[in-house]
């Protein structure tokens, strides 16, 4: 990972220093002649897929569509009755939840777990592999394997009560204030893995001297992973969020699998509403209505950083 | 040379012959009939097809709503089926609003349909006058399904009322068994209260409240009856119910652990797997005031090639699957009953056999809710439901409002 970065800095000073020359001018023109007509195919099929999709979705949430689509003017109906929709006022509030709960979760995780394996433990391999196995593992196989695991009849609590333990009590996964957190769990399991990789490669690309002085400084080794390591692996850190953000926000096999929103409603996510009404419900006009939300709280959430991030920057440069 | 062009032109016409025949009685048939039993059944239809000298072409989706949205999209993309499953009621209606279905009349008045069909049935295939579609089974999904032998040790008699039900689950559940399996998903919670507005509620409650769309008949007592009853029967269940499939919930009620289950006539199949035998091993009841909720299955005809109407393929697929005997060996394999009443049902089980004597009688003729509201408000319903089940906190009011609520948001 690192070595891509580092690796990226030589070819931006060598575009730029072509850039600078003259007489190279139009031997790159002609290279980026070629490579914009390779990569033409790629922007059609992401303005028309893509972009033409988004729009198409937005434009249907404005309608009455139900089974088909139709290209009525409905106004603000769908938002109104979506709004008015206590499914969809919990799945936000739920996604919410599972959302700081789980991005918070797997960083702190995947960070320990890096830690750990970063003190040159013996079978490292081994470990890693361990580690990251759950995330080769399909959502869906997970939620099953969690939802009869957590099942109070079937799985941890009966086991425990046959132990001899009569009172113990964990029925998180049928309580309805309880279950969003079981797919937390369900959730940091499956991707701490994944974030204890990227963030692994980051550490192992910190400068070994930089260890070496802060052991001749006597900082404690915690010290020099959250003041030193932790800054210098940044880059991975914001890799790794963005990597949990997408799966937060398509957060849908899971709960299919786990607990089918239920019980009663209470573990419902905004991808399944959209799901259930556009397909089972026969209602696109709400369905599109809510992708629509979705995408609006992605942007207004993006929005800042993309323009801290590149705007900004851009503008300083220029 | 004259003789080698001679040589191809016959083969080349050896070889197009029986294309052109095959390619005029070629059904494709979209359906979501996948596990053991059902494509057993739906090889009846195959096979009867075949006879009738047509190729069947089985296009089998897993799942109804994968099906039916493979189907649909297939539909509106110009490349449909030759014939599409779907559940009786509403769920085609659009297609039929867009011209996109062939009207089966010329089927329908020569197979006098109308004469053998119960009439809820009828009406159900039927959009402005024309036939769209063909019924090929009738479930009855209102069935109260019970262990024989633990309602004999107990000394419970089969139950006849909803309040008999609680009853008989107080007691198996102060015998430390579970009293009500049942399978915690929208759809089992909303079936079993639907079966309970009908048997308890009475038809005319649940005609008032999903055919006629009366908010006033939801503030009546007997709906508030029914949904403190429906509350009850909710204290039975076990800690494991949420999220449970309805098969699982069955082998609960055959493997004695638990009393009953309400779920439809589609469960028979898993205690016959067990090697049970109805009326022996396990019992079935209509509970309540004796409404047949019919629910079931439906073939429609995507309109072909411009034309309106069901062409000849189409128009054979129909009448084989309608023909009495395919409708007898079909419909035994698949649990249900036969959807035309003037067949001869002796041969098939003690419990099919109570569901076509109930269907005998025009006034417990129910069809449920599919058939009766979009399924928009069904989801919409169906959220409500599930909340006042799983939710210990919500009263009988609020479930009620939201009830109402659900009503004039989807109506």
């Amino acid at each position: 990972m690192t070595a891509m970065v580092t690796a990226r800095i030589p070819a931006a000073a060598t575009a730029r220093a072509l850039a600078g020359r003259a007489d190279a001018r139009p031997a790159r023109w002609r290279r980026q002649l070629g490579a914009k007509l390779a990569l033409l195919p790629l922007m059609a099929v992401v303005i028309v897929v893509y972009l033409g999709c988004m729009l198409w979705t937005v434009r249907l949430s404005f309608s009455s569509s139900k089974l088909l689509p139709v290209q009525d003017w409905a106004g603000l109906q769908q938002y109104g009755r979506l709004f008015a929709n206590d499914r969809f006022l919990l799945s936000a509030i739920n996604i919410g939840i599972f959302g700081v709960l789980f991005i918070g979760g797997c960083l702190v995780f995947g960070f320990l777990l890096a830690v750990f394996i970063d003190q040159r433990v013996r079978a490292e391999g081994v470990l890693r592999t361990v580690f990251l196995f759950p995330h080769a593992m399909s959502l869906v196989v997970t939620g099953l394997a969690w939802q009869w695991f957590l099942n109070p009849t079937l799985g941890l609590q009966k086991l425990v009560r046959d132990l001899g333990f009569a009172d113990f009590t964990f029925d998180w996964i049928v309580n309805q204030q309880m279950v969003i957190y079981t797919l937390v769990i369900a959730g940091i399991w499956q991707a701490s893995g994944l974030v204890m990789a990227i963030l692994l490669a980051g550490l192992r690309g910190v400068d070994e001297d930089l260890w070496k002085a802060a052991r001749v400084d006597g900082i404690p080794a915690w010290r020099a992973y959250l003041s030193i390591a932790l800054p210098l692996i940044g880059p991975m850190v914001v890799t790794a969020t963005v990597l949990l953000a997408v799966q937060v926000v398509k957060l849908y096999d899971l709960v299919v699998a786990m607990t089918r929103g239920g019980p009663g409603i209470a573990s419902e996510v905004p991808a399944k509403f959209v799901m259930d009404h556009l397909f089972e419900r026969n209602n696109i006009g709400l369905a599109t209505a809510a992708a629509t939300m979705m995408l609006v709280t992605v942007v207004a959430i993006l929005a800042p950083w993309i323009y801290a991030r590149y705007v900004r920057e851009t503008g300083r440069r220029a | 040379m004259r003789t080698f062009r001679l040589a191809c032109l016959a083969t080349a016409m050896l070889a197009a012959a029986p294309l052109t025949a095959r390619a005029e009685m070629r059904a494709e048939v979209l359906h979501w009939w996948t596990s053991g039993g059902e494509s057993a059944a739906v090889k009846v239809f195959a096979d009867a097809f075949t006879e009738a000298g047509g190729t069947w072409v089985d296009s089998a989706i897993a799942g109804g709503q994968a099906a039916r949205t493979a189907g649909i999209n297939r539909i509106v993309g110009g490349n449909p089926p030759t014939a599409m499953q779907f559940n009786t009621g509403k769920q085609f209606d659009e297609l039929v609003a867009n011209g996109l279905l062939a009207d089966l009349d010329a089927v329908a008045a020569e197979g006098k349909w109308q004469d053998v069909l119960p009439p809820a049935l009828t009406e159900a295939i039927t959009r402005d006058g024309k036939v769209y579609a063909i019924p090929v089974n009738i479930h009855g999904i209102n069935w109260l399904w019970y262990n024989k032998k633990l309602f004999e040790e107990h000394g419970i008699a089969e139950p006849t009322s909803w309040a008999d039900v609680a009853a008989a689950g107080e007691k198996l559940k102060a015998a430390g068994l579970i009293g009500l399996a049942q399978g915690g998903q929208p759809w089992q919670e909303r079936s079993l209260f639907n079966a309970m507005l009908v048997g308890d509620g009475g038809t005319d409650l649940y005609y008032r409240i999903y055919r006629d769309g009366d908010q006033e008949a939801v503030r009546s007592d007997g709906f508030r009856k029914v949904a403190e009853l429906f509350k009850q029967l909710q204290g039975l269940t076990d800690a494991g119910s949420p999220g449970r499939n309805w098969n699982d919930a069955t082998a609960m009620v055959l493997t004695s652990k638990a009393g009953m289950q309400v779920i439809g006539d589609w469960a028979k199949g898993e205690f016959t797997a067990a090697g049970q035998v109805a009326d022996q091993d396990y019992g079935c009841a209509i509970v309540g005031q004796g409404g047949y909720l019919m629910g079931g299955d439906v073939f429609v005809f995507p309109v072909v090639d411009g034309a309106s109407s069901a062409n000849e393929t189409q128009a054979t697929l129909a009448e084989v699957m309608f023909a009495p005997e395919t409708q007898i060996a079909f419909n035994t394999i698949k649990g249900s009953v036969p959807s035309r009443l003037d067949v001869d049902v002796s041969g098939m089980d003690a419990c099919a056999q109570k569901g076509a004597a109930a269907l005998k009688d025009p006034a417990r003729q129910v069809p449920t809710t599919d058939f009766l509201i979009s399924p928009d408000l069904s989801g919409a319903l169906d959220d409500v439901i599930t909340q006042f089940w799983n939710n210990q906190g919500m009263t009988t009011d609020q479930f009620v409002e939201q009830f109402i609520g659900a009503m004039q948001a989807a109506g």
